[in-house]
């Protein structure tokens, strides 16, 4: 066993209001520059839509993440290995800025030095890749809150295996249903970018497992921008160097939350740590699609086992870890709980953030016109949810929606627990029964009522002494470190000629 | 005299003073501004004439380039493999395609970087430079392949003697000084190139990437030694 951390992460959808504040933190603090403008290290998606880039889901069109062939090996979809030779001058997957959207600004100087005239001066758009006018065709949140459903949400690639009717019902107007999807890189234990770089710019940081591009090995051969399935890393057409989130590494390294948590309105996102083994991360990604979610589960390990501890600290973990790795609020969700799912587990790249799938509203249109709570299934309602559990599940099970379901039910126990607790109007004895069958008791249930809606900083937010300082001084006199380790950029990174 | 002189600067001092520049400058620019080592794709902002232009010109030239050094290498060799007319035919058909492919893409790749603004705010003058050396060093050489043929012949015995003259720091001008000015024009725009090299992007030549297809497939990167934590 060879036991590694992770700063993993989940995000709470039934939580999620989209009001894109993550998305404008993030990019306020990392990609207010040139050749970035069009990147969105974290975004938020209406589902359903196409997200962004365009659907970039569909790994028919885009080739992302890794495929299990029949005989037990793992390949990259896109140019693994030897495909990177013939490959490298021109990658055969890799989505344009097109597919993104060409970042734009105003001509706001029209507005102040237009000549006189009858008509108001207007401020075009115009381009901030080539200065040249654009006649703006699509943006990095196009179809926010449904917009052009007929466009993007009807093509959205969890849609398939709905019947027409499901698809029908979701774009009815009294019907229709949506739900956020924010996204970050998800710093997954089986990276495909990692394993797709030819330089090897790519890492995981052994010590908190965050995924990083090597800025200055990075050759733009852009073979991490076609591999990631979740289109997380990106190009900067400028600097011609690949560019991803970096889970705001120095801000951890001080103990604070990334911009993207912190800012949260909706406090939708918890952070911590999980220990995993591995070993196995291989085994596991090869597993058949309905074994993965169940899969990753088995690696990451119990914190509070006394085996687990001994060997983490055999494996060089330090205490302050072990002991963040057993307060995490992601491992309460993932392991205790089981109600965070990862996302498209499929794309075998094994993510590190998860998501409590949304409850949603049942349908208006049902036979009988009153929802009967009193129903001998008192579940009834999360199979009749307006978002067809076959889309959850295409989205956060590989297909399959056992692990959904439960999800779901377990958080619709807790909330009728809770409405016997403090409302008063469901009565104990069913309230007790659906946290049976909700594989529930009470106990978890106020806690899983706690750390959803009363979260402090302090419990969403487990962040692990990283102290790389001090990291750095146990294992080597600090004069001898500083002679070694350069001067870093000389008159800072400027593009090639 | 004056030719003599000519003949000592273009094909002794000039060469030189590249073959310095390029060695000293790339190192230089590898250690202080490795941030700057990058094949500055283009491909994500334009993505269709991409393909016809970048392909067949990188593997033209590629094929094309270690050509020239297989016979400045192994000289002997290519004589004894061109004894045969057949075999001959075989290396100066292929070669002359592989350079045709060389020029074609070349023109491609210029006429994309003309003709799409968004391509073309990525283009440095210096890039500009590069493209015009480029073209008319594979300009003079398909002209040369055509005008002067069996190249591959008289390259192995007659420059590739120059050639090593030169690394082995005795430079001997006798067989170039009779070349055709064509072939001098070669010579001299090639010995330029390789002097301009590090202060283009033809830097990422240097960092094509071998280790990829030995080393394991995730990469795990350590503060330190992780069993002294």
């Amino acid at each position: 066993m060879n036991i590694r951390s992770q700063v993993s992460m989940v995000f709470h959808l039934d939580k999620c209001i989209g009001c894109h504040t993550c998305s404008v933190a993030c990019k306020n603090v990392w990609t207010d520059r040139k050749g970035a403008e069009y990147m969105w290290w974290n975004n938020v998606e209406t589902k359903p839509g196409t997200g962004y880039p365009t659907k970039w889901e569909d790994q028919e069109k885009y080739k992302g993440g890794w495929e299990s062939n029949g005989n037990g090996k793992l390949k990259i979809k896109s140019t693994g290995k030897m495909k990177i030779i013939p490959n490298i001058f021109h990658n055969p997957h890799m989505p344009s800025i097109d597919d993104y959207y060409e970042p734009w600004t105003y001509d706001y100087q029209n507005l102040f030095n237009a000549p006189e005239g009858t008509d108001q001066p207007t401020a075009v758009p115009v381009s901030m890749i080539d200065g040249e006018k654009i006649d703006v065709q699509a943006g990095p949140n196009w179809d926010d809150d449904l917009g052009g459903s007929p466009i993007y949400a009807e093509h959205d690639p969890n849609l398939q295996g709905l019947s027409e009717q499901q698809r029908l019902q979701l774009s009815s107007v009294e019907r229709l249903v949506f739900f956020y999807l924010p996204r970050i890189c998800n710093h997954c234990l089986n990276a495909c970018c990692v394993a797709s770089c030819p330089s090897g710019a790519l890492y995981k940081r052994g010590e908190d497992g965050i995924v990083l591009i090597d800025q200055k090995k990075c050759r733009a051969w852009r073979s991490c921008v076609s591999a990631c399935p979740y289109k997380k890393t990106y190009f900067n057409w400028f600097t011609g160097k690949s560019e991803k989130c970096i889970l705001c590494f120095p801000r951890l390294e001080t103990g604070q939350a990334p911009a993207c948590f912190h800012s949260c309105v909706g406090r939708i996102r918890y952070l911590g740590v999980l220990l995993y083994d591995a070993d196995r991360i291989e085994e596991v990604a090869k597993l058949p699609d309905d074994e993965l979610v169940e899969g990753q589960r088995s690696l990451v390990l119990d914190p509070h086992d006394p085996a687990v501890i001994a060997q983490a600290k055999r494996n060089g973990i330090a205490d302050g870890v072990i002991e963040a790795a057993q307060r995490s609020p992601v491992y309460k969700f993932v392991m205790k709980w089981k109600i965070a799912l990862p996302p498209h587990i499929e794309f075998r790249t094994l993510p590190m953030l998860f998501y409590v799938p949304p409850m949603s509203p049942v349908q208006a249109s049902k036979p009988e016109d009153t929802i009967q709570h009193v129903s001998d299934n008192l579940f009834h309602d999360i199979d009749d949810s307006r978002v067809p559990m076959k889309f959850l599940a295409n989205l956060f099970g590989a297909g399959h929606e056992g692990g959904v379901r439960y999800a779901l039910r377990k958080q619709k126990a807790v909330r009728w627990h809770r409405r016997a607790e403090t409302v008063g109007d469901v009565d104990r004895e069913t309230a007790d029964r659906m946290l049976r069958e909700a594989d529930t008791t009470r106990e978890e249930a106020d806690a899983i009522y706690e750390l959803t809606s009363l979260c402090t900083f302090e419990d969403r937010f487990v962040i692990p002494p990283m102290h790389r300082e001090q990291a750095i001084e146990m294992m080597k006199e600090p004069h001898e470190h500083r002679e070694e380790t350069g001067f870093g950029f000389v008159g800072g990174p400027q593009r090639g000629l | 005299m004056s030719q003599n002189f000519l003949d000592q600067f273009l094909f002794v001092a000039l060469p030189y003073v590249c073959l310095f520049t390029f060695f000293l400058m790339t190192i230089y620019r590898y250690r202080m501004q490795s941030f700057s080592y990058s094949s500055l794709s283009s491909q994500f902002l334009e993505n269709k004439h991409h393909f016809w232009a970048v392909v067949p010109f990188h593997y033209g030239i590629l094929v094309v380039t270690a050509g020239h050094l297989v016979a400045f290498a192994i000289p002997r060799s290519i004589l004894a493999w061109n004894s045969h007319p057949l075999r001959l035919y075989v290396l100066e058909v292929s070669a002359l395609i592989f350079g045709l492919m060389t020029l074609i893409g070349l023109v491609g790749v210029i006429v994309r970087r003309l003709t799409h603004s968004k391509i073309r705010t990525v283009t440095s003058p210096t890039d500009w430079v590069l493209f015009a050396m480029l073209l008319v060093q594979a300009a003079s050489g398909i002209a040369i392949a055509l005008f002067y043929p069996w190249g591959s012949s008289w390259f192995a015995s007659n420059l590739s003697p120059y050639l090593w003259s030169i690394f082995k720091l005795s430079p001997d001008v006798t067989y170039v000084a009779a070349m055709p000015h064509l072939v001098k024009l070669h010579i001299v725009l090639a010995f330029v190139t390789i002097g301009f090299f590090p202060f283009t992007r033809l830097v990422h030549l240097l960092v094509i990437p071998n280790p990829y297809l030995w080393r394991k497939p995730q990469v795990v990167r350590w503060y330190g030694t992780r069993s002294k934590i």
